[in-house]
């Protein structure tokens, strides 16, 4: 029963930016351990929700519940409150470039929870050493290939303890050959029972991990469901058709 | 509020007087920018290009041109070297012993060594294939730097360059040390003459801020001339 | 060639170094407060409000399109006769010197700091945001040490260009290195001589500091922030 409380809640949420309806009241529902992946065609509205979400973006209408509590937006307190239980994976990372990637992870873990500076170093090389970067952690960005990158902004979302982590198109800026070992470092995530919502064009990927597929266009969700139905053999649904299209282009798809 | 009156006054009275001076202050800019650019473009490659030799004297160039104030080298010029100078007729004759000179010369001297680092920066920006390609053509070194990398580094230059335009005009106000009659020496004689110190500055300032813009807005408009398809503004200082 | 040397070092180099000292008494404070009044101005042109950022954009013209003797004749000579309720504000040479070149120089250092500021992407304070950093922490530890960083060759630059303007002081009767130099040059007729020594002590002072700055932008430096030798 504990399995299936709900983390997140989205209701109705509309945001306009530069005088165009980017989101036109979306909903949906997060429960503990559940990842629900986003798709759709690009300008969807899929990033755009994803920043509503812990008001990188505040929504224009709508309500966001994080563990059953209402966030307006209106409280600096609650929101600084709701970002860090919300851990948010951006498509082109941006690690702080100035600081190791052990100071990436570290920096949050002092100047938000005040740790002191012994337990964070400690904490962040654990979360290191868990995407599999502890050897890399005295190097600069400049020094890390894109998919190191990428696994060291995980490492610093997962050191805040997030209850949520948000994950906007991790793969996007990639290059094919490095889309791997983050791909990888995600399926551990899932494994291990972490809540997420994931925008992707990963189908093959996201549709052996994901509990629900959102497919997303002109800021609403038009089509919601397991992956295993949607993508059915026969199946009729828009996000088929979508797929259909991502692999005539890509080649990848189903594996 | 009488004093106001007086202010205005003088500062109209002069105005004729020390905007003749604006006919020095921009033959000083000239003078300079073409000693700087004839100068420059050799020092460059000289340093890019030249042998061991070639390219420690012209980093000593640099370095020295760089690193003396302009005022000591207006003195050095005029009240030194120059003055050793005019004991030959024909330098006095010619009127090349005269404090303009000296002020052409310092600046332009002073400008080739800023000049020669903002070609070299343009030059190295250039892909080594420009110089391999023309190599592979059977181009000897020398026409290859003058018909294919001069041309495409000078454009490349040209944001830079006009920020050069800006830097000369200022440090053109320094030659009334030396007695050029340019727009700041005529202020001071006014001034003096005067006692309006005040109003005859600012009017100074004025016409110097309107003469770095004008400039600016100059060069702009020959930049977009001379534009060329795929070289943009990129490092401009 | 001994006669002079023996006028070098017996007559020049002791007067020369007064004078040395003078303009180092110049140069050190006009410097720094060069580079205060640079990120004040630099902070209020990026992040300031509409009239914060017109005045200080203002400011920066209006030192930097005129030239700096004009400045200094200005609050030298010009600015005792502006009286502000009956009191004249008279500047000694120093004091004139030094705040004419905190304040041009200040205006160019606004430029690098603005620059600096510039080029911190948007995902920089995104990622800073989504982890729940305070803007003032967001401010103090992703915002200033990667501007700094950016902004230091610039302003280090700038610090070399006001060793050399700092000569300008003599025109409004300070005894620094310049007018010293002037006066010996005056005094016995050797211009040549004296005004190739006066060079070589700016040289070597800008070689120094040039010289120190690149220590310390080494010292500073990280990957992805290496300095560009220029």
């Amino acid at each position: 029963m504990q399995n299936e409380s709900v983390v997140l809640r989205v209701e109705d949420v509309v945001k306009h930016l530069g005088g165009q309806r980017i989101l036109d009241g979306v909903s949906l529902t997060v429960k503990k351990g559940r990842l629900k992946v986003l798709i759709g065609p690009s300008g969807a509205g899929k990033s755009t929700l994803l920043q509503c979400i812990n008001f990188l973006l505040p929504p224009d209408e709508g309500k966001v519940f994080l563990d059953g509590r209402e966030i307006n937006g209106k409280s600096k307190k609650e929101l600084l409150w709701l970002r860090q239980r919300v851990g948010m994976i951006f498509q082109d990372f941006n690690l702080f470039d100035h600081l190791t990637a052990m100071e990436n992870v570290r920096v949050a873990l002092i100047k938000v929870k005040k740790m002191d500076k012994r337990a964070a170093t400690h904490r962040a090389m654990e979360e290191l050493a868990r995407v599999g970067l502890a050897d890399k952690a005295g190097l600069y960005p400049a020094q890390l290939s894109g998919g190191q990158k990428q696994r060291v902004s995980v490492a610093r979302a997962l050191a805040m303890d997030p209850a949520v982590m948000l994950l906007d198109e991790p793969t996007s800026a990639l290059d094919p050959e490095l889309i791997g070992e983050v791909l990888a470092v995600i399926r551990d995530l899932a494994d291990a029972g972490m809540t997420m919502i994931m925008a992707t064009h990963q189908i093959g990927f996201s549709s052996s991990l994901a509990d629900e597929f959102l497919f997303m266009e002109k800021g609403r969700i038009i089509e919601r469901g397991a992956p295993s139905d949607l993508l059915a053999r026969g199946s009729c649904s828009r996000t088929m058709a979508f797929c259909a299209k991502l692999s005539e282009l890509s080649g990848e798809m189903g594996g | 509020m009488d004093g106001m009156l007086k202010a205005l006054t003088a500062s109209w009275e002069a105005l004729p007087y020390i905007l003749g001076g604006v006919w020095w202050t921009l033959g000083l800019i000239i003078g300079a920018m073409a000693v700087g650019l004839v100068l420059g473009v050799p020092l460059a490659v000289g340093q890019v290009y030249g042998t061991r030799p070639v390219r420690r004297l012209a980093s000593l160039y640099v370095w020295l041109f760089r690193g003396v104030p302009i005022l000591v080298q207006l003195y050095l010029f005029y009240f030194g070297i120059l003055a050793y100078l005019s004991r030959f007729e024909v330098l006095a004759f010619l009127h090349l012993d005269s404090a303009f000179t000296a002020a052409v010369l310092v600046l332009g001297l002073t400008s080739a060594a800023y000049q020669s680092q903002i070609f070299r920066g343009a030059i190295q920006s250039l892909p080594e294939g420009q110089l391999k390609a023309a190599r592979a053509l059977g181009m000897t070194d020398t026409t290859a730097i003058s018909t294919i990398i001069l041309p495409q580094a000078l454009r490349l230059s040209i944001p830079a360059w006009s920020n050069e335009y800006s830097i000369l005009l200022k440090d053109s106000a320094l030659a009334f040390v030396i007695g050029v009659l340019e727009i700041m020496s005529r202020t001071r004689s006014v001034a003096a003459t005067t006692h309006q110190p005040l109003p005859l500055s600012i009017l100074a300032g004025l016409i110097f801020f309107v003469l770095t813009w004008a400039g600016i807005k100059a060069l702009k408009t020959l930049e977009a001339k001379v534009r060329m398809e795929g070289y943009s503004h990129q490092g401009s200082l | 060639m001994n006669e002079a040397l023996a006028f070098a070092f017996e007559r020049v180099i002791p007067g020369l170094n007064a004078g040395l000292w003078a303009s180092i008494g110049i140069i050190v404070p006009a410097a720094l407060l060069g580079v205060a009044i640079g990120v004040t101005a630099g902070t209020l042109r990026v992040y300031g409000g509409v009239w914060p950022r017109r005045i200080t954009n203002c400011y920066v013209s209006l030192f930097r399109g005129t030239p700096l003797v004009v400045q200094l004749y200005f609050w030298y000579f010009a600015l005792p006769y502006v009286s502000v309720g009956g009191v004249n504000l008279i500047l000694s040479p120093v004091q004139a010197a030094i705040i004419g070149f905190a304040l041009c120089s200040g205006a160019y250092q606004s430029e690098y700091i603005r620059g600096g500021l510039l080029s911190i992407k948007r995902g920089q304070l995104l990622a800073a945001q989504a982890l729940g950093i305070t803007p003032l922490h967001c401010i103090l530890s992703v915002v200033l040490p990667q501007a700094f960083r950016r902004a230091l060759p610039g302003c280090g630059n700038e610090i070399i260009y006001l060793i050399k303007y700092s000569s300008l002081a003599s025109i409004i009767t300070v005894n620094e290195l310049t007018g010293v130099g002037r006066g010996i040059a005056k005094a016995t007729f050797q211009n040549t001589e004296v005004y190739v020594i006066v060079g070589l002590y700016y040289l070597a002072l800008v070689t120094l500091a040039g010289w120190l700055l690149r220590l310390i932008e080494n010292r500073l430096s990280i990957p992805g922030f290496e300095v560009k030798n220029s």
